[in-house]
């Protein structure tokens, strides 16, 4: 990080610790550095500087007023308080003042349990109010798209109005009226209808701006996250998958500089709905002699399995929101018998985020085509060609959509059809000899290549529907038995065993990847043939 | 010296303020080089008139010769309660404050002026424009400057009647469309103001004062003024209302003796009535009782050592029939509607302060109230991006010190609202 030509550094005292930051860092920033949190509600790193909600004034000392973290850039040799009298005295007024006109209705309110008003009135407020008089009251207004607007919470710190103006660039909302009188206005004839427009709701430190499709359905605390990415286009959002009760009931962006900021658009944001699908596949099962698919354990589906590719060229036809381990041990299949490898994946419109550089919602509709093609798959545009005596391996492609009855026809004349998936295609049920119950990217471990090539990793957050076991395990049995590969018991066994065998993926190691994600070898290309494309 | 020419309609037009001397200061400033201006006038001692009186050629002297396009602000918002003094200035002497305006811009390497003026001022506007017009007309303003090749362009814009748009860079705001919202402090105005450009705003008093400066020079504006007190030159106009007998306005040396300018040049109390409170400076300075009142000096140091401040040099008088829990709760209203909403202690504060003192009016208060008062003034302070919430404060707590026995004629009976007892806990007795 630290080199002889970077920017000049400024060493200040904040707290009685030490901290060494780039000179121009305000002091907020340069207090997470040495681990103090300074109070705020209308700073947010993604956002242009406002300075509005007074929380975050701290005792600078030789400095005649309190002055604000977020406005207030370092200097050589500065002196800051954060918690003596004088800077906290400042807080628990400003929390007095927010609460005044607040109704004080946290049973009830979505944001309870994540909102930083409650967090800091208990940190640091009074224990009770000193106001008598009556409380402003503003109705519900709804937003448009999925936003509901509850002005009676709101503190006016404006983060929503600056994201809408300054980052999407679509300047919807405004403070209107003045004095107590004030709320967040909406722009007459327009709607929150931006593809960025959910990010309002994550941005709000209160619960004034609510997500629509979340409202009332869970308390912030009963809900488990893990990391993931989105499934929902190539840029691969880092995202946090929010389940309650083993359903995923809310998808959040997760900060990452290198991807998405801090932001995710709502097309990935509210296509959540499927991973929770009811008509799963649960248990292997064979094709009996009487014609049959039969329920079988899985050491019997996976010899079947075996035995029925084993000396036929087998081609591929997998999911481009199949992990890159996934991929990787069926391209290991492909490969050492002369078969073809190809996936299928929809586009829609892209939608970019102005204000983010390289941030929008790309037009392919899958998280993985990248790491399809650095591994040797081919989109499959028209029907196939497969030979009358070879084997098709399916994975995960649900033949849902777009799927053209010369494919189907193709897929259904192959002399052997072995089918791994989350959910069984009625169009080739008939046909297929064996089926094998994955887990959806949810319920397994693994990675994805974004477009950039940023090699991603993503966590189980929720537990697979019965038998079905993680998409590289079910593969590496499979790729086991056929003598592909030695035996793999670990996701990171795997990625590790795909970076030794694919150059791009050269020099990337499992354990360093991180939950930021490292590029690939060749990442290089991918900036340059992707620019035009989005600028 | 500013209002010799108040009341005098041939000094509205061109020709007549030319047959008053007018102009020939701007020609003469627009020979000398912009830095010698500078300095005449911060010899001169000129401070600045809009309330804060920041020395104007120290203002100006931020303001170098760099190459980038830079901007003069006529603050012509005067919003503040009981100050009337720039209106009479531009309703009488329009081509004074464009002559000042044209001087200032060319003072601080500015081609570029505004005369940003409060949209009620529908009779100012009119004259300003006209003078502005004529000005241009007559090639005092425009490309080619009184023939100096240089450009002037003098704009008047009209602010839409929002009293916190008179804070400078809510001014600037203002100007470019946005929001009338204050901007935090730094960048100042004179490296990033409007439209991102090195600016400089000027009260309209101020700027029409300049042009005496360069015609009659630095020294001789520099001896009016007390002389026991270097910091308060020249003479400023007092805007004078309320309960007095001649309200109107003035313009006396500053270090009058504030004493006699009440009782003396405005006549005193109505027939019958006796001064009970002074506010000197505009709304959002510390009241004065009668007694600080007759006591303090007219300038800025004066006010100062009287416990307030000289303003905007708006007197607002109140009689012994005036009652100050309600003209104070007035004033907070005020304050409590024009607050932009940014910051939030500004937002809330000034709001609950009026609901408190309104309460309080209406014969509902409680002794506790003036602790809350006292407290919630003293978060309100120094904390915000601009001063409005300061200046809401300010009035409460120095009327609640000086009239105390007034908000305490008025208190009501305790209705504890808000307060809920103690539970008294399962088993045991509440007194225990």
């Amino acid at each position: 990080m630290s080199d002889n030509t970077g920017p000049k550094m400024v060493t200040l005292t904040i707290e009685g610790r030490t901290a060494v930051v780039p000179e121009g860092t305000s002091i907020i920033e340069a207090a997470k550095t040495v681990g103090v949190l300074i109070p705020h509600y209308c700073y947010h790193p993604g956002l242009p500087v406002a300075g509005v909600c007074r929380m975050c004034l701290v005792d600078v000392e030789k400095f005649p007023k309190l002055a604000p973290a977020c406005a207030t850039t370092v200097m050589e040799g500065q002196v800051v308080h954060v918690h003596n009298e004088k800077a906290r005295t400042a807080r628990t007024g400003v929390l007095e003042f927010l609460l005044i006109n607040h109704p004080l209705d946290c049973p009830v309110c979505d944001q309870a349990g994540e909102c930083e008003l409650q967090d800091y009135t208990f940190q640091e407020g009074r224990a009770e109010s000193r106001y008598e008089e009556p409380k402003r009251f503003n109705p519900v207004e709804d937003f448009g798209g999925d936003v509901m607007y509850v002005p009676n919470r709101c503190i006016l710190c404006t983060r929503c109005v600056r994201f809408m103006t300054e980052v999407a660039d679509d300047p919807v909302l405004n403070v209107s009226e003045r004095g107590d009188r004030a709320f967040i206005g909406k722009a007459p004839g327009h709607d929150l209808t931006n593809e960025w427009a959910g990010n309002v709701v994550d941005l709000c430190p209160v619960g004034a701006l609510l997500s629509k499709d979340f409202l009332n359905k869970a308390r912030a605390w009963e809900l488990d996250r893990s990391a993931s990415i989105c499934t929902g286009c190539s840029q691969g959002c880092n995202i946090t998958v929010e389940t309650r009760d083993n359903t995923v009931v809310r998808l959040k962006p997760r900060s990452n500089d290198d991807v998405n900021l801090y932001f995710m658009c709502e097309t990935g944001r509210l296509d959540y709905r499927w991973i929770n699908r009811r008509d799963r596949l649960d248990q292997p099962q064979v094709r009996s002699p009487d014609g049959a698919l039969r329920v079988m354990d899985w050491e019997v589906a996976l010899d079947a399995a075996a035995d029925a590719l084993r000396g036929r060229r087998v081609h591929v036809l997998a999911s481009p929101n199949a992990s890159n381990e996934a991929l990787f041990l069926a391209e290991r299949v492909r490969e050492a018998s002369g078969g073809q490898g190809w996936y299928r994946v929809s586009y829609g419109h892209e939608a970019p985020l102005p204000g983010v550089p390289d941030l929008s919602l790309r037009a392919e509709r899958a998280a993985n085509g990248t790491g399809a093609r650095l591994l040797g798959y081919h989109e499959l545009t028209g029907a196939p060609t497969i030979g009358a005596d070879d084997a098709v391996l399916i994975v995960d492609d649900t033949l849902e959509q777009h799927a053209t009855d010369a494919l189907l026809q193709a897929l259904r004349a192959a002399a052997v059809l072995v089918h791994a998936g989350t959910t069984l295609p009625t169009a080739i049920a008939d046909r297929v000899h064996v089926t094998l119950p994955l887990a959806n990217h949810t319920e397994e471990e693994g990675t994805f290549t974004n477009l950039r090539g940023r090699v991603q990793r993503f966590l189980q957050s929720r537990t697979a529907p019965g038998l079905a076991r993680p998409s590289w395990y079910v593969l590496a049995d499979l790729t086991e038995r056929l003598g592909l590969t030695a035996s793999l018991a670990q996701p990171a066994q795997v990625f590790d065993a795909l970076a030794a065998a694919h150059a791009p993926f050269a020099g990337l190691r499992h354990a360093t990847l991180g939950l930021r994600g490292r590029l690939v070898a060749n990442a290089a290309e991918f900036a340059e043939a992707n620019a035009g494309a989005t600028t | 010296m500013l209002s010799t020419y108040f009341g005098d309609p041939e000094a509205r037009t061109l020709a007549g303020w030319r047959a008053r001397g007018g102009y020939e200061a701007l020609e003469k400033a627009l020979a000398m080089d912009p830095a010698e201006i500078q300095t005449l006038v911060k010899d001169s001692g000129l401070r600045g008139r809009g309330g804060a009186g920041f020395p104007t050629g120290i203002k100006w002297s931020f303001m170098k010769p760099d190459g980038k396009v830079h901007y003069l602000c006529c603050n012509a918002d005067e919003s503040e309660p009981g100050t009337f003094k720039d209106r009479e200035i531009m309703r009488w002497t329009p081509h004074g404050l464009v002559e000042g305006v044209a001087l200032g811009a060319h003072a601080i390497y500015a081609e570029t002026a505004y005369i940003y003026i409060r949209g009620e001022f529908t009779e100012p506007i009119a004259r300003v424009q006209a003078a502005v017009e004529e000005a241009y007309a007559a090639g005092i303003l425009g490309a080619n400057a009184m023939g100096t090749g240089r450009r002037l362009d003098v704009h008047v814009h009209r602010g839409a009647g929002a009293y916190i748009c008179g804070e400078e860079t809510a001014l600037m705001n203002s100007l470019e469309g946005r929001r009338g919202n204050p901007r935090i402090k730094p960048p100042f105005p004179a490296v990033a103001g409007l439209f991102g450009k090195p600016t400089t705003i000027n009260n309209v008093e101020t700027l029409t004062t300049v042009p005496y400066i360069v015609k009659h020079g630095a020294a001789w504006y520099n001896a009016f003024g007390r002389a026991d007190n270097p910091k308060s030159r020249g003479t400023k106009l007092f805007s004078v209302c309320g309960n007095i007998a001649r309200p109107g306005n003035y313009e006396v040396e500053l270090g009058f003796p504030f004493g006699e300018f009440l009782n003396e040049l405005c006549g005193g109390a109505l027939p019958g009535r006796e001064i009970k409170a002074v506010i000197p400076g505009g709304s959002s300075v510390p009241i004065l009782t009668r007694e600080e009142a007759n006591a303090a000096v007219m300038d800025y140091e004066g006010m100062v050592a009287a416990g307030t401040m000289l303003g905007s040099g708006g007197v607002i008088v109140f009689d012994d029939r005036q009652d100050m829990v309600k003209q104070i709760a007035r004033l907070a209203r005020f304050y409590a509607h024009e607050s932009c909403a940014q910051c939030s202690q500004c937002r809330e504060g000034t709001a609950w302060t009026t609901r408190i003192l309104e309460r309080i009016a209406a014969g509902d208060g409680h002794a506790r109230d003036f602790d809350t008062l006292l407290s919630i003034g003293e978060n309100m302070s120094g904390k915000t991006i601009c001063v409005l919430s300061d200046s809401c404060a300010t009035p409460v707590a120095s009327g609640l010190k000086k009239f105390r026995h007034e908000f305490e004629a008025k208190l009501g009976p305790d209705r504890s609202r808000g307060v809920v007892p103690a539970l008294p806990i399962l088993g045991k007795t509440a007194a225990a």
